[in-house]
């Protein structure tokens, strides 16, 4: 296995090292097919891999690299650990990208900076493989932080578009304030354990749940204050509540971006970090609390976004953020298996949504506007069932006594079971919350589904579209379509939709009884409650058919306000302005840092600069005494010249008479 | 040692130095010549460092009059050091190719002169040794900004010079009391002194009156934003990349080991500045218009975490404040060399008249992109492993100061993003801009050499870590007794007895999923 794993974590970069220097030099096909080749075949051997942890034939194994930093008693080195927990996460990150290199084939056809762009995704599945294959704190913050740059690199690939500049500094400096968390995490930890070994953490950590330690001059107890500083790390890169507003800014970057990085895997770094340290958040009841309490609150809140934007990526996003949600609670709760398992088919039909989206995107002409879709399910049909299939996955269909459903009905059914199993205040707080964003989530979706492919086009109003056909609306009259003929995408992107597709559906019936069921499948690569899982299985029918409900009533929602009776959500609108713009302004998060952060940042620094170091410290300092040795030095003018050669040689004649004095 | 490699490795560039100022424009090849020959007896003297050997090694010594004497020798802090020195040294003779064009040989001189000054600071064992290159050092650094510099390169030159005179004083001051207290002005004998605590107070204070102007610490920084604004390029790559390291240098090689009492003592006051200058000095760079200016005010961002890091009292501390010294020479430097890249073709620092440089100079934008990543402290640049050091030695010690001191990561990033933004993405809406021609070999061949070396300190740090390790850990004991409480104590207690979500089971399990 040793040479697979290295194959698998260095195939990429090596690829995008050659695509990104060779970039013009190289051409188009050759960096795109090194690049894509690389990822290719990380994905073809990362796929044995975790069949054999699935068969239980493959044991946890670390591969040393290089030695990193030793220093003191603090040292750390570059190795690959593999184990049930990574080999998922392998599968994930590889197929994924794998499938987002071969759509990018079709979707970036155009653009001029191919060789750059395809560098950039290697270049973040490199990163993003040495984030799940750490075997200490700090390689994944190597990880961490190299997504970072690469979703920042790909936020702001259109660098010309100031927005997309904006966007990608927000991702970046939002991004460092949760790792402000993991850095003092890591600090913590050692200083605690003497060790940044995850290993050793987790073996240590259950000893250290009862002592406190010192922190800003408070005691506080030991494993809480660690593990809250590491979810702020986590809270940051899977944009959770508080940490959240780079996630939509994000979507300024190229589609297949948004598919790989801010849906399927970067975001759920932070997910795959508390699962990777379960033990040690075991150990931690009052920060397990505020995971879930978080968790719970971003489901919702995002949720509720969803329900209000009409850009169709920022919908898919703000999806993205309240499934992360879930996944957080569901590790609050205890249930880390569960957790995986939504991240896992989440990977699936969210890439999925997002790649349709980005084919919707292709035939409308860089559209992205919902209200200028409609009727597009006969125009591209394939993209249609693709994205049918995708919502099915995410608003959970699936009928318990019959066990069968989509993906998303087994994880996330899974996770409000286990969080009304859990039985605490917190966690039926989380399941309830959960319920309403499962209902939320419907309607978000089949909104988005029913604007997008049903009713009547309304393309003309698009100015994208405009431009192409070469009409105003005036000019079109009664044929809304403009006569733009939206086409079907390429097969380089339709492949992905029908892999992707494949897993939306089936990924929760295959792989639930291993992901959840299955202690020897983790074989201790997180903390597995038995009884917990047990107890989820036992909990009532109304529990176990909510979410289905829900569903349901989101779906007649949708219907009923966007096709039976379209003019319903202008007089909501109308009647409920300040909710609605409460909501659609995203609960005014942007507007309330720019006020509190932001602004005053800048008006601070001003202040220091013109007020400090030139209105106090240059005028007292050296003017000041400039000032003064000008008025003393009428009379010692003569030795004065002003230059500083002189100046010097004084200086040093000086010193050489002193030492001459002191020393003879 | 038989060969005096110490002593011929500033003989080279004096006599380099001398045959420019008679050379005329053939004095750039003499004065690459000179810089690559010291540097390549830089790496023999790395290669011959033994690595666990004695703590002094190629050491040289000349009695001169009453007890002082010329007296060379190095041990692994300054083996790096001088490392960086004669590194960055060539480097800023190419960086000054086409760009110099008054009075070229003497502008030759003097930098072959400060190199001189430099390699002889970081290796001198005699006390007034030490101060003669130490203070001289910056004789040449005063010309090259007062005659090769910008329009206000007088102000900048006698800002620079009145700050560094009146720390200068004070320290001289102390050195003599030192010398006639101990009776010696040999350095490592002098490292192993126990002077008496009263008077270690009024020691460390006037050495720190000289080394806080170097490094420079808040509120003794003014004169570096225009001390950089108004030097040529590769005056403000040396400014950055050496000259600032000499206040932590005097740091860990007088104050920390001569008065290890008073240090502890003043660690406070130390942490104080240090954390006020990160969060200063950082959001004063996010309102520069001016690129030197900018970077030069996270240069004292930077340097704040060394002297945090230096008054962690742990070995972590230390190496990491060593780690960001030698990254921030090669990151800054190369930073300066970045904005000195576009100021010779466009003439101008202002970043509003930049932008969307990665249309018309990608490969210059890749570099700028990697250098500003390492400067925000990127894992697997050198940025990165001294600053984790470095906040992980001080959270040991304070969790406080580690809080605020790690603000500069958030701050970092937001003012070097901002700067790449506004110079390298966005349209390019300046047309002279737009026209300037990507690097040429000469700017790759500076660019390269630091980018390599950058990299290489961040994946494998051992290489620049083990020959200082000895050294360290010596000063470490030498600290320990002194070192100050710690905030961030760890106190046992009973483990709970099962695990936070552990719940109970007694029910009938539902039917299979």
């Amino acid at each position: 296995m040793d040479t697979q794993i290295l194959i698998i974590v260095f195939a990429p970069l090596i690829a995008s090292i050659i695509a990104g220097l060779g970039n013009k030099a190289l051409g188009n096909t050759i960096a795109k097919s090194i690049t894509t080749g690389g990822l290719f075949l990380s994905a073809a051997l990362s796929w044995p891999i975790f069949i054999g942890f699935l068969t239980g034939s493959n044991t946890a194994e670390v591969v040393p690299v290089l030695q990193w930093v030793q220093s003191g008693d603090m040292s750390f080195d570059w190795a690959l650990r593999v184990d049930a927990l990574t080999a998922v996460m392998l599968v994930v990150i590889n197929s994924v990208s794998a499938l987002v290199h071969l759509y990018s084939w079709g979707y970036m056809e155009e653009d001029p900076d191919q060789p750059r762009f395809f560098a950039y995704l290697s270049l973040f599945t490199f990163a993003m493989l040495m984030l799940v294959t750490a075997d200490n704190l700090v390689q994944m913050f190597f990880g961490w932080e190299g997504v970072g740059l690469a979703s920042y690199l790909l936020i702001g690939f259109w660098f010309r578009k100031p927005s997309a500049g904006a966007a990608a500094i927000k991702a970046f400096v939002v991004n460092r304030v949760g790792d402000l968390g993991f850095m003092l995490g890591i600090f913590g930890t050692f200083l605690v354990f003497q060790t940044t070994s995850i290993p050793e953490i987790l073996a240590a950590s259950a000893g250290m749940s009862g002592s406190t330690i010192g922190f800003l001059g408070m005691r506080l107890p030991t494993m809480d204050i660690l593990c809250f500083l590491l979810f702020i790390g986590a809270m940051g890169k899977s944009a959770q509540l508080g940490l959240h507003t780079w996630l939509p800014d994000a979507m300024e970057g190229p589609t297949p971006v948004s598919a790989l990085i801010h849906a399927a895997t970067m975001v759920t770094a932070g997910v795959f970090m508390v699962c990777r340290l379960s033990p040690m958040f075991e150990a931690a009841p009052i920060a397990l609390m505020i995971v879930t309490i978080v968790g719970a609150a971003t489901c919702f809140f995002a949720a509720t976004i969803g329900t209000t934007q009409w850009d169709i990526k920022r919908v898919i996003a703000y999806s993205t953020c309240s499934q992360l949600g879930y996944m957080f609670f569901a590790a609050g709760i205890g249930a880390y298996g569960v957790a995986m398992f939504h991240l896992f088919t989440h990977a699936f039909f969210k890439a999925l949504l997002f790649l349709g989206a980005g084919s919707v995107i292709h035939a409308m002409h860089h559209e992205q506007d919902m209200r200028y879709y409609g009727g597009l399910r006969k125009a591209i049909p394939i993209t249609f069932v693709a994205m049918l299939l995708g919502t099915l996955a995410i608003t959970g269909l699936g009928v318990y006594h019959l066990g069968a459903g989509f993906a998303g009905f087994w994880s996330k059914d899974a996770i409000l079971e286990a969080a009304f199993a859990r039985g605490t205040t917190t966690s039926t707080v989380a399941f309830w919350a959960g319920v309403t964003a499962a209902l939320l989530t419907s309607f978000y979706s089949w909104r988005l589904m029913f604007l997008t492919f049903w009713g009547k086009p309304r393309w003309i109003e698009s100015e994208h579209i405009q431009h192409t056909v070469h009409k105003t609306p005036e000019e079109a009259g009664e044929d809304t379509t403009g006569g733009y003929h939206p086409h079907e995408s390429p097969i380089a992107m339709l492949i992905p939709l029908v892999v992707l597709s494949t897993g939306a559906v089936l990924a929760g019936q295959v792989f639930a009884p291993s992901f959840i069921d299955d202690a020897s499948f983790w074989a201790g690569s997180i903390f597995y409650n038995e009884n917990l899982i047990h107890a989820l299985h036992a909990v009532p029918y109304w529990v176990k058919y909510s979410a289905l409900v829900v569903m349901v009533l989101g779906f007649i929602g949708a219907y009923i306000a966007y096709i039976a009776k379209p003019d319903i959500p202008a007089k909501f609108v109308s009647s409920f302005g300040w909710l609605h713009n409460f909501v659609f302004r995203k609960w005014y998060f942007d507007e309330l840092y720019d006020a509190i952060f932001v602004k005053p940042a800048f008006w601070l620094g001003r202040q220091f600069w013109r007020l400090g170091d030139i209105g106090t410290i240059d005028r007292f300092g050296p003017n000041g005494i400039a000032a003064v040795v000008q008025r003393g030095s009428v009379a010692a003018k003569t030795i004065q010249s002003g230059y500083l050669y002189t100046y010097a040689l004084i200086m040093l004649l000086g010193l050489i008479a002193a030492v001459t004095y002191v020393l003879l | 040692m038989d060969f005096p490699i110490l002593t011929i490795m500033m003989l080279v560039p004096l006599a380099g130095a001398l045959a420019c100022l008679f050379a005329g424009s053939a004095s750039r090849v003499i004065a690459l010549g000179a810089t690559l020959v010291t540097f390549v007896l830089g790496i023999m003297l790395w290669a011959n460092y033994e690595i666990g050997g004695a703590q002094w090694q190629f050491q040289e010594k000349y009695e001169l009059v009453a007890g002082f004497s010329y007296a060379l020798g190095i041990d692994g802090i300054a083996l790096m050091l001088i490392m960086l020195s004669v590194f960055l040294m060539p480097i800023c003779i190419l960086a000054s190719w086409d760009s110099i064009k008054k009075r070229t040989g003497e502008y030759m001189a003097a930098f072959l002169f400060m190199e001189v000054l430099m390699i002889g600071t970081f290796a001198a064992q005699d006390l007034f040794l030490f101060y003669i290159f130490f203070e001289a050092g910056l004789i040449p650094m005063y010309l090259i900004i007062g005659v090769w510099g910008g329009d206000n390169r007088i102000y900048a030159s006698y800002k620079f010079f009145l700050y560094t005179l009146i720390g200068s004083v004070l320290m001289l001051i102390a050195m003599f009391w030192m010398v006639s207290e101990a009776g010696t002005s040999d350095i490592p004998t002098l490292m192993q002194y126990n002077f008496p605590g009263g008077a270690q107070t009024w020691l460390w204070l006037a050495f720190f009156a000289s080394f806080a102007v170097k490094v420079p610490m808040w509120p003794f920084h003014t004169w570096l934003p225009d001390a950089h604004v108004q030097a040529p390029t590769a005056g403000s790559v040396i400014l950055a990349g050496v000259l600032l390291k000499l206040g932590g240098y005097g740091f860990i090689r007088f104050s920390l080991p001569m008065f290890p009492d008073a240090s502890a003592d003043f660690a406070w006051f130390v942490f104080i500045l240090s954390m006020i200058a990160v969060i200063y000095t950082s959001l004063v760079a996010l309102v520069q218009a001016d690129m030197k200016k900018l970077i030069a005010y996270s240069s004292v961002a930077h340097m704040a975490i060394v002297t945090v890091g230096l008054f962690a009292f742990n070995v972590q501390g230390l190496e990491g404040a060593m780690i960001v010294m030698l990254s921030h020479g090669l990151v800054s430097g190369a930073l300066f060399l970045c904005v000195g890249v576009i100021y010779d073709r466009l003439h101008t620092r202002e970043i509003e008249r930049y932008g969307g440089l990665s249309i018309n100079m990608p490969y210059y934008a890749l570099f700028f992109l990697f250098f500003t990543m390492a400067s925000i402290g990127l894992p697997g640049t050198s940025g990165f492993v001294g600053e984790f050091l470095s906040l992980a030695g001080i959270y040991q010690t304070s969790s406080l100061v580690a809080l605020v001191s790690t603000t500069g990561i958030i701050l970092g990033a937001a003012y070097m993003l901002y700067l790449y933004r506004r110079v390298a993405f966005g349209d390019q809406k300046n047309a002279d801009a737009a026209a300037m021609k990507d690097i040429t070999a000469r700017e790759w061949i500076m660019m390269t050499p630091i980018a390599a070396v950058v990299l290489w300190m961040g994946v494998y740090p051992e290489s620049f870590l083990a020959p200082m390790r000895a050294d360290i850990a010596a000063l470490d004991a030498l600290l320990s007794a002194a070192a100050p409480a710690s905030d961030a104590a760890l106190t046992g207690g009973e483990p709970l007895s099962e695990a936070a979500n552990a719940i109970e089971f007694e029910g009938h399990e539902g039917e299979a999923h």
